[in-house]
This record gives C-alpha cells, structure tokens and sequence, in this order.
C-alpha cells in the first residue's frame, strides 16, 4: 500500500500511563502504517537510538507525567544533533493548552490531547508525509490552530 | 558504524529501491509459536555474547493481512540494548512481513546479505510466531534454534514431522512453570530416534535457569548435515514467491482480484509475464 510510514510510538521519562499510547499505536497499524513501540520508561536517548536504528519517518511521544515541558524540546534537540532533521514529531497526553506554543517552537509538530478521534491523527500522518516539516526543518508549521 | 545510513539502506533495500547482492556468512534463526520467549531468550543471548563481536538482529512481525500495516513489538525485549557496553556493537531492527507469506519475508535474506557485507559477525533472525510446519526461515539462515514451552501439547506434538526436525538447537523455555520436564523428556524421546538428534536446552529467561549453558551452546552452534536439502527446497521456493509478491502489478492484480473478480489463473498469468 502507498503512504505507508514507519512510526515510533514512544514513552519519554518516568510515567507508566501507556493506554493512550498503545490505542494510537494500534489505530496508526490500522491505518497501514508500520508502528515500532518502545514500551515504558525511555530516555531520550534511548527513543532517537530506537528512531535512528528502526529509520523511522515519525515518532510520536505520550507523556502524563507532567514532565513533556523537558523531555520533548530534548528529544527534538538530539534528533537535531544526530542529524534526523526530516524526522516529524507529534504529541498527546496531557499537555496543557498553555505549554503547546513552547513546545511547537522547539519542533513538535502537533499535539494530540485526550478525545483527539483517531482519524484526526492519521489525517495529520498522511498531510505531514508530503510537507518538508522535520524536526530540523526550519519550518514552523504546526497541525491545527 | 553510521548507524544512520545503515538503517536507510536497509529501508530502501525492503522497498525495493536498493539491489544487494547475496554475501555468505553467520546467519542463526530464532523460530518457534507466539508468546515463548523468543525475544528474551535473543535479549539473554546478547546479554552473554562478547561485545567485540558486531551483531545485527532482524525481528520479524506480522503485517496485517487487512490494513497492511504493522505493530513492530519484539524491540521491548531488548534490555540489552540499554547496556552502554553493549549497545554500539549491537544493530537491532524491526521489520514486517508485509506482502510475504511464511515466518519471514523474502526480503530478510537481502537485509542479512547487507549486513554481513557491512561487517556484521553475525545476523540473528527472529521470526513471526511460528507453528509447525513454518520452516521458511531454513532458506536464509545456515543454523536454526527453536524455542518451545511448556503446556503446548502431549507427547504426540513432538512426534510429528515439521520444524522441529531443522532445528540445530531447541530451547525449552519457560522452565519455571510447570510441564517443562514433560516437554524435555517428549523431545528427548522423539528425537532420539535420528541420527544427528540436536542438543535439547531448558531455559528460564524469569529466573536465569541454563542462560549460561545457553550462551555456551549458541557460540558453538554446528549445523546439522541432514537438512542440506530441506533449505535448498526453502531458496527455492522462497525465490518462487519474491518473483511475484516482487512484481510492481502485485498489489494492483490484488485489487482487481477482490473488486472486478478476475480470475486466480489470469491473475498468476499476469504476474507471470
């Protein structure tokens, strides 16, 4: 099938909520695409080695621990630093609506918050495929308002 | 290593894009049904396995047969890749069965050429779940393990031809739960009737019972001569089915099979061509 992607479904830092993760995981396979979990509990080294190594085109980060002001600017840091520059990165947990413009500026390209139906994520998979919005793309562009 | 650039080559080499050509060199199979421990037992192996030794592991999952996409879960097992002295010298990649049938794509025997050209000691592949009669893995890897458990049947389970006659090595994982002495010894029987019987190993990946005479074994895994033929009988086969599933009308002879109702016989003309 075309447009297939492969996409990294990660958990960043010390949080062990992983059912959001795991319904997105599943409705991105449902979708046609090739999804790589990590499981629990990744560094951010550990997910842009697993990035890196699966040659994924995405990774998508859930966090409910509070902590995705830190974890997600250092992942698209390193992503940067190991040049996976074309590497897009998406969000979901719970982000609050006040961090999301920090987070978009450090190269989250879209932030997925409880209630997101799963079409919408895909929809954001199949658009963001054919746009030149990597991590280290220079582009602004962010999914939604 | 550029780890980068090998894990794009490998892309472009499972899409088609990138031609390889065959390399001889040390490729194992990890095969046995779903759920035994095959990525444990791969994680206890590289665990004991000198870090000098460069390592690449294809682990194999299904693609669905309905959306064609894939979750790629066997990577969670790896805790060695977690260990800083190991994880440089160690190559780990997930990949789909996609349009393949069997317990490993075609394609895999292409990724293992690559990564023993790019100085790779050895390639480990861990297969699809697979059952009895699943001996695809025979036509890429010069050795095979096979991993059961305990619980999956009586003693006429490891009567009966298949597999478990290809394997090189059979690990009995799980030996921390009950019925794994029953397996052993249901094996030990079985096989004892052939010539070149190979060694039967119980492992617990829980508690670490026989991970050190696993390690022992596997770095000194013969192949048996009896399945000479069975693997070329594999390639053979395996070579069959890559030129049609490699054929650029596959997914589109497909589509007109199950909306206009082209015929199976016009359809393997087609394709055939």
């Amino acid at each position: 099938m075309s447009g297939r992607q492969r996409i990294v479904i990660a958990k960043p830092g010390l949080d062990g909520h992983d059912r959001g993760a795991k319904v997105v995981a599943r409705a991105l396979r449902d979708g046609g695409h090739e999804v790589i979990y990590t499981g629990l509990r990744r560094t951010p080294q550990q997910i842009v080695r697993t990035i890196m190594d699966e040659d994924a085109r995405f990774v998508g980060l859930s966090s409910l621990s509070g902590a995705h002001n830190h974890l997600f600017p250092k992942i698209c840091e390193l992503l940067r630093e190991s040049e996976l520059n074309d590497v897009i990165v998406f969000g979901g947990g719970i982000i609050p609506i006040e961090d999301r413009q920090a987070l978009y500026a450090s190269g989250v390209r879209a932030i997925f918050g409880p209630g997101t139906p799963s079409q919408e994520i895909l929809d954001f998979v199949n658009h963001a495929s054919s746009m030149d919005c990597g991590v280290g793309s220079g582009s602004s562009w962010h999914w939604g308002e | 290593m550029d780890r980068r650039l090998l894990a794009r080559q490998l892309s472009a080499i499972e899409n088609g894009e990138m031609q390889v050509e065959h390399v001889e060199g040390d490729v194992i199979a990890i095969t046995g049904p779903p759920g035994v421990g095959k990525s444990c037992i791969v994680d206890a192996i590289l665990h004991r396995l000198s870090p000098n030794k460069k390592i690449a592991v294809l682990a194999v999952d299904p693609t669905s047969p309905i959306s064609g996409g894939a979750l790629l879960g066997d990577r969670i097992r790896l805790s060695v890749l977690d260990d800083k002295t190991k994880s440089d010298s160690i190559y780990f990649r997930s990949v789909a069965t996609r349009s393949s049938s069997g317990s490993i794509p075609s394609i895999v025997r292409d990724l293992a050429s690559h990564l023993l050209a790019n100085s790779f000691d050895l390639v480990l592949i861990e297969t699809v779940g697979a059952g009895q009669s699943e001996i695809r893995c025979a036509a890429i890897a010069n050795r095979i393990v096979v991993v059961e458990g305990p619980a999956r049947g009586d003693g006429i389970q490891a009567e009966k031809a298949g597999l478990l006659e290809l394997a090189d090595l059979i690990i009995v994982n799980k030996s921390d739960l009950d019925g794994s002495d029953r397996v052993v010894n249901d094996l030990t029987i079985s096989l004892g009737l052939t010539a070149d019987a190979p060694p039967i190993i119980k492992t617990s990946v829980v508690n670490g019972d026989g991970l050190e005479e696993l390690a022992e074994i596997f770095s000194n895994l013969d192949a048996r001569n009896s399945s000479k033929r069975a693997r070329f009988r594999q390639q053979l086969l395996m070579a069959h089915e890559s030129l049609l599933t490699q054929n650029p009308q596959f997914e589109h002879v497909l589509d007109r099979m199950s909306e206009e109702g082209l015929a199976l016989e016009d359809a393997l003309r087609e394709l055939s061509e």
